[in-house]
């Protein structure tokens, strides 16, 4: 009897009669209900990537070769990605530099109840709004007619623009993208910072430790692994975007998402292939950083229990 | 004491300004299309071009097309890793995190040389097919949210049991999926959902690449040849991420057991859109 309430829970409709030898039907249509999901996933997002990263090792007839990956040493493309490298890490460093103390100043600082819930929302509002309409945002703010630039020109005679500044330029792209940089270190530190048992303050505290040493010793090496983790994923955050670039600067700023968008759009590299190769790059890079990321994350978390 | 306070305090407080900066100057700017005088003129203009409207109307159907789709595969999938396959589940979790390892913007140069019109799959060849293909794109960009979501939500309810005993009263497999299962669930769909829907609405780089009329590329034409409706747009881009958060904060809220699913949903953020 137990066998058919067991083939009956597992979901077979042709239970065998309990006289019969027992055969391995049972499960034999359980995979069944997973396959729409691992052919959707194999189509649409494992397909293609493997299409890509193949294309990047093929000539245009089919053959293997490493001229593509070699054709990536270029000075355009290298340039492309070295503007890119450096856009992320500078985005990446800042929202992390910033975004850490805020996030600290919201856990440990002492400030009224109210503040944290506040923030954390504000945070993750501001975390999604990106793309184009941040763009708009920072053009409204700090373009050329922006709010904040003619305020200082009228207020205190300080052109902006005169001094070198210019929104459509590598700092500029830097000081936009922390708008969702800072936001998103906010929301991925805070739960480590609340990891941080005051019992470790107090003890190191007892201890005769000064604030200094406290941090350098206790605080910083607990919390490193979750600061350098969150850095990484800010770069990868940052190293794939487009939308918001391509709004603010056009085609003028040639970082590595804009210069495949071009090519996309009209082979400007003359080569489908060094294309490929171009995509694979960037799989490359965000692929890394994100393996760190899970690699430290997974290392951090031995300190929350 | 209090100057210990003082700079935790400074710090948030330049914070503020640097985040609410752009937001006012952004709105300053909409309001000031009519030379000397604030007004809605922007806002208008903005309501009365019908490729607004049109391609607002796109973007929305494209994202409730994208929610529906992604929760009829997302549930089954994590009710039956959940029930039948738990060794496959870190599979599963991580395919639903790859789209945020793999750049949209390779995303879609796959799809397009993949899928082209003399492929094995000829989405691109026609307008259907490329806007399905796009509505596809997008399910895959939502992934890693929807199934965050929901795989959170089942793990809150006792699947098993209650598969059990639905199964006891005689109920089927669809019956148990769609009236037992999903509503359960719902408030982590939901949540799911309007993160989806944060997203879908401005994307950018799968839309103008596939050459669809989405609200992205229009926004992106906008900012091109205009000055002061971009900000207008900004504006209302904006208002519809608060409202998609807020009704995520209030789904996430009321969720039984799962008051944090919403705010851990937050740090994955919208990267796919950029």
């Amino acid at each position: 009897m137990a066998s058919i309430v067991d083939a009956g829970t597992t979901g077979s409709r042709t239970a065998p009669a309990a006289g019969q030898p027992r055969r391995r039907p049972p499960r034999s249509l359980a995979w069944l209900g997973i396959v729409p999901f691992f052919a959707f996933a194999l189509l649409f997002l494992i397909g293609p990537t493997v299409y890509l990263i193949f294309g990047a090792f093929q000539t245009p007839s089919g053959a293997l070769t490493f001229d593509n990956i070699i054709g990536l040493f270029t000075p355009q493309i290298m340039a492309a990605y070295s503007i890119s490298i450096q856009v992320s890490l500078a985005s990446a460093a800042f929202g992390a530099l910033v975004g850490f103390f805020i996030a600290y100043a919201i856990v440990h600082g002492g400030l009224p109840g109210a503040i944290r819930p506040t923030v954390v929302t504000f945070a993750g509002v501001a975390s999604n709004f990106a793309g184009i309409p941040l763009a708009f945002a920072f053009l409204a703010t700090l373009g050329r007619l922006g709010l904040v630039t003619l305020f200082l020109k009228d207020t205190f005679g300080i052109n902006i623009y005169t001094l070198g500044f210019n929104l459509l330029s590598f700092w500029g792209l830097t000081i936009t993208y922390l708008y969702f940089q800072i936001p998103l270190m906010v929301l991925i530190i805070t739960p480590a910072l609340d990891g941080l048992k005051k019992e470790w303050s107090e003890a190191s505290e007892i201890l005769g430790a000064s604030r200094w040493q406290y941090w350098r010793m206790v605080g910083l090496p607990v919390l490193a692994p979750s600061i350098l983790g969150c850095f990484l994923l800010l770069f990868a955050n940052s190293f794939g975007a487009i939308a918001t670039a391509y709004a603010l600067t056009g085609s003028s700023l040639n970082i590595v998402p804009i210069l495949l968008y071009a090519q996309i759009r009209g082979d400007v590299l003359y080569n489908p292939n060094l294309g490929y190769a171009l995509a694979f790059g960037m799989i490359v890079i965000t692929g890394c950083s994100n393996v760190l990321y899970l690699w430290l994350r997974a290392r951090a978390e031995r300190w929350r229990q | 004491m209090t100057n210990s306070r003082l700079v935790p305090f400074a710090i948030v407080a330049v914070g503020a300004l640097y985040f609410f900066l752009p937001l006012v100057a952004t709105f300053e700017f909409s309001l000031s299309m009519l030379r000397g005088i604030w007004s809605f003129e922007a806002y208008r203009v903005v309501f009365d071009d019908p490729r607004f409207r049109e391609t607002f109307v796109f973007s929305v159907v494209a994202a409730l097309a994208t929610i529906v789709l992604g929760a009829l595969l997302v549930v089954p999938t994590a009710y039956w890793v959940r029930l039948k396959f738990p060794r496959l589940r870190p599979l599963v979790e991580f395919i639903t995190l790859l789209p945020l390892v793999i750049p949209p913007i390779v995303l879609v140069f796959g799809y397009l040389r993949l899928y082209n019109s003399s492929s094995f799959l000829p989405f691109t060849g026609s307008a259907l097919g490329t806007n399905i293909l796009l509505v596809f794109g997008y399910v895959i960009l939502s992934l890693p949210y929807m199934f965050r979501a929901v795989d959170t939500g089942m793990a809150a309810i006792d699947i098993r049991t209650l598969t059990e005993a639905a199964e006891s009263l005689g109920a089927r497999r669809p019956t148990i999926l769609f009236k037992v299962i999903l509503p359960n669930v719902r408030a982590a769909v939901l949540s799911g959902a309007f993160l989806t829907f944060a997203i879908v609405i401005g994307e950018f780089v799968l839309a103008s690449l596939l050459n669809r009329p989405a609200f992205g590329p229009y926004l992106a034409l906008m900012g091109a040849n205009r000055a002061y409706e971009p900000a207008a747009l900004a504006v209302i881009a904006f208002a519809v991420t608060w409202a998609c958060m807020a009704l995520l904060q209030v789904v996430g809220s009321q969720a039984p057991g799962r008051s944090r699913s919403g705010r851990s949903l937050f740090k994955l953020g919208r990267r796919a859109a950029r």
